[in-house]
């Protein structure tokens, strides 16, 4: 069996042929403690909580690219949103969970508890079945965020201003026109912000300071029989996306909604993509290693395969989390409508990633070759170990832990 | 485990030396590098053939020996080939043609080709299905033939047998559903291979690279029965219904 959150990893983590998967637990969230932890069921989804703890002047250290996911979902993905390179990823604020062992038994597991606790943040729901955990959260006076937008236009000087200054923000991250080549490659609009204090408020916003993030307005009602994301489309909306993007702007007050989750705003946009679906391919690599970058952004522009808008962040260090993604460098999202030929270019990527010291990222993985996750996941072999430890019989078993022979 | 992208990582070919068999594990091996296959075949020139070609592209191969007719011996081969891995892809490859006149007339003859193209598949089938259900996911790709789907004087003892093993792994499919494990029936017209040799080919006909990525894409769609041609399934479904006395009178 494995559990299952809200299913919104790209890749096959959640999933499990032939056995059970356990439908996630009814969202529970007690009132926040006197230092700001709270304790919340693991089914709760990162949307509901928000929603509860927002008016009360408080928010959570990291929240992913969408908030329909649970709390069980984003502490076994270690999940990490724009702010991780001043506050690091899901796994470093939580101060303790319970988890339910393959042998049944229930655990308390805190950082303390080292091998455990570190092995399971990350560990693709491999390790037991979470069903509370106590979180931590950070003040903030707003439910809105004072942003800096900036188009930049080319490689070279979206990750000078990377390096330079985003660590005076809170949230950094930059949308890359992959479909841009030569001396337009990395062309980009880079997306920087703070939380909004009450005095930049002004308008609505202002009293209405503590807003919370709505349901969606939009919906795709059903999947075309063709995908909509051909070259063509994706060229004309990465341009457009570009053109509208201002050249500078500062102090922009946003939702956190438009700020932080913009697909959020419309249901089932996977749709869009068509019968034969979309893998999203997430890598990081190492900080001086932005010539690996360039030359697979160069090879994606040149490539024949549309491809929306790419993300780009610089994380800061990693933690400990034995399968967790973030390491200190340069990572790279990128949806890729699947096609012939696919297999192929994302194998060559894999090769190039793992040879310059970077990974992929497990949670959008759904076809990694399992040769080269203990390169990329120095830590797999330990955590194989201490799987055949907890878990003889291999009562936990997923897609992505056969596959990858986790 | 058959990945997002539709492609296995370990092939099982129970008559790995035919052309079908090896234009299949060429077909997976150009889209992915280190594909893992079993060729399950006699040992002999020809599988050596398939082991070295498939090798050259990246594959890394195992050679096991199998003979349809050693009924026997089938159970254990599936579970030492399955032991040390998953099986994504289990191809039922082999078959048998021979002379369609002496196929009717020749005791011998006829009886093998029985044993070979419907009874070694319900043996393979049934060990395969065992283990693919267990693993929970999988495909079994069984050739069959359009031969099989309106049974004609001129290879009739042929088509028999192919229409009998086609309804087996229908059925067999069907059995299986909610396991995870899946079977996929091709039935292609005329293929140009070495059993075809020396044969006028039927109208509609394709190379075994043809067959081959209809049947690759159809494994990544998840398909549960195909025809090579796809136009053959028109041709099929009208020759169906036509009566036995004019069916007789036609040039098939
Ligand atoms: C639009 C979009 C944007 C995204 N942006 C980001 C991003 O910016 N950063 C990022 O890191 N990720 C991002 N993701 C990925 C997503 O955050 C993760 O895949 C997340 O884990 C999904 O949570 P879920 O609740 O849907 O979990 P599922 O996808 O259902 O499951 C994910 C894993 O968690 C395990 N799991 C779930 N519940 C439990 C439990 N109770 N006990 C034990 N294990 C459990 C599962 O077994 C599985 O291994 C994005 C996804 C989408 C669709």
């Amino acid at each position: 069996m494995i559990a299952r959150g809200l299913g919104r990893s790209y890749g096959d983590p959640a999933q499990n042929a032939g056995g059970e998967v356990l439908a996630p637990l009814p969202g529970a969230i007690a009132e926040p403690a006197e230092d700001g932890t709270v304790e919340v069921s693991a089914g709760t989804s990162l949307h509901e909580l928000m929603r509860f703890l927002l008016p009360r002047s408080r928010f959570l250290p990291v929240t992913p690219g969408t908030r329909y996911v649970t709390v069980g979902g984003a502490l076994a993905c270690d999940v990490h949103g724009k702010g991780h390179h001043r506050s690091g990823s899901f796994g470093d604020h939580v101060a303790s969970f319970d988890l339910v062992l393959p042998d049944a038994s229930l655990r308390t597991v805190t950082p303390d508890d080292g091998d455990l606790f570190w092995a399971t943040v990350g560990g693709m729901g491999l390790t037991g079945i979470l069903t509370s955990a106590r979180l931590r959260t950070v003040a903030v006076e707003s439910g809105y965020i004072s942003a800096t937008t900036q188009r930049l236009p080319d490689i070279d000087s979206l990750l000078a201003e990377m390096a330079s200054s985003d660590d005076e923000f809170a949230y950094s991250v930059a949308w890359i026109d992959t479909e841009a080549g030569g001396r337009a490659l990395g062309r980009s609009v880079l997306s920087r912000g703070d939380h909004a204090t009450r005095a930049q408020l002004t308008g609505r916003a202002a009293t209405e300071p503590l807003i919370v993030p709505g349901e969606p307005r939009l919906a795709v009602p059903f999947v075309p029989p063709v995908g909509l994301v051909t070259r063509a489309t994706s060229r004309a909306f990465n341009e457009l996306w570009f053109r509208k993007a201002p050249r500078f702007r500062s102090g922009e007050i946003q939702s956190i909604g438009a700020f932080f989750h913009p697909l959020d705003g419309v249901a089932h946009w996977n749709r869009l993509y068509g019968p034969h679906g979309v893998v999203q391919y997430q890598l990081v690599l190492p900080e001086d290693r932005d010539d690996v970058l360039r030359s697979l952004l160069a090879q994606l522009a040149g490539d024949r395969h549309p491809t929306f808008l790419a993300v780009l962040k610089r994380f800061g260090p990693g933690n400990q989390g034995w399968l967790s993604f973030p390491t200190a460098g340069w990572t790279l999202a990128v949806d890729l409508p699947v096609r012939p030929g696919l297999a192929r270019l994302l194998d060559r990527f894999d090769e190039v990633v793992a040879a310059a010291g970077g990974r992929v990222y497990l949670a959008k993985d759904a076809r990694l070759r399992p040769e080269l996750l203990d390169a990329m996941y120095p830590a797999a072999a330990r955590f194989r170990a201490l799987r055949s430890d907890l878990d003889p019989h291999r009562r936990l078993q997923s897609d992505l832990g056969r596959r990858l022979a986790l | 485990m058959i990945d997002a992208l539709g492609q296995p990582r370990t092939v099982l070919l129970l008559g790995g030396s035919s052309d079908i068999a090896r234009a299949l594990a060429r077909a997976w091996a150009r889209e992915r590098a280190g594909l893992y296959v079993v060729l399950a075949a006699r040992p002999g020139p020809g599988r050596a053939a398939a082991a070295a070609e498939l090798a050259a592209l990246g594959c890394e191969v195992e050679e096991v020996d199998f003979e349809a007719t050693e009924i026997a011996a089938h159970p254990a081969l599936v579970e030492e080939v399955a032991a040390g891995r998953d099986i994504d892809v289990a191809v039922v490859a082999f078959g048998v043609l021979g002379d369609e006149e002496r196929a009717w007339q020749d005791h011998a003859v006829a009886v093998r080709l029985a044993e070979v193209n419907y009874v070694a598949p319900v043996s393979v089938g049934v060990c395969l299905a065992q283990r693919l259900g267990r693993q929970g996911h999988g495909v079994v790709v069984t050739l069959s033939s359009v031969a099989g789907e309106r049974v004609r004087r001129s290879n009739f003892a042929y088509g028999a047998s192919k229409a009998g093993m086609d309804g087996f792994y229908l059925g067999l499919g069907e059995a299986l559903r909610g396991s995870g494990a899946r079977v996929l029936v091709v039935r292609p017209g005329f293929v140009h291979t070495k059993m075809t040799e020396g044969r006028k080919p039927a109208p509609l006909a394709v190379s075994a690279d043809e067959v081959a990525d209809a049947v690759v894409r159809a494994v990544a769609e998840g398909d549960d029965l195909i025809w090579v041609p796809r136009a053959m399934r028109g041709v099929m479904s009208g020759l169906r219904h036509v009566p036995r006395a004019l069916f007789r009178r036609l040039p098939l």
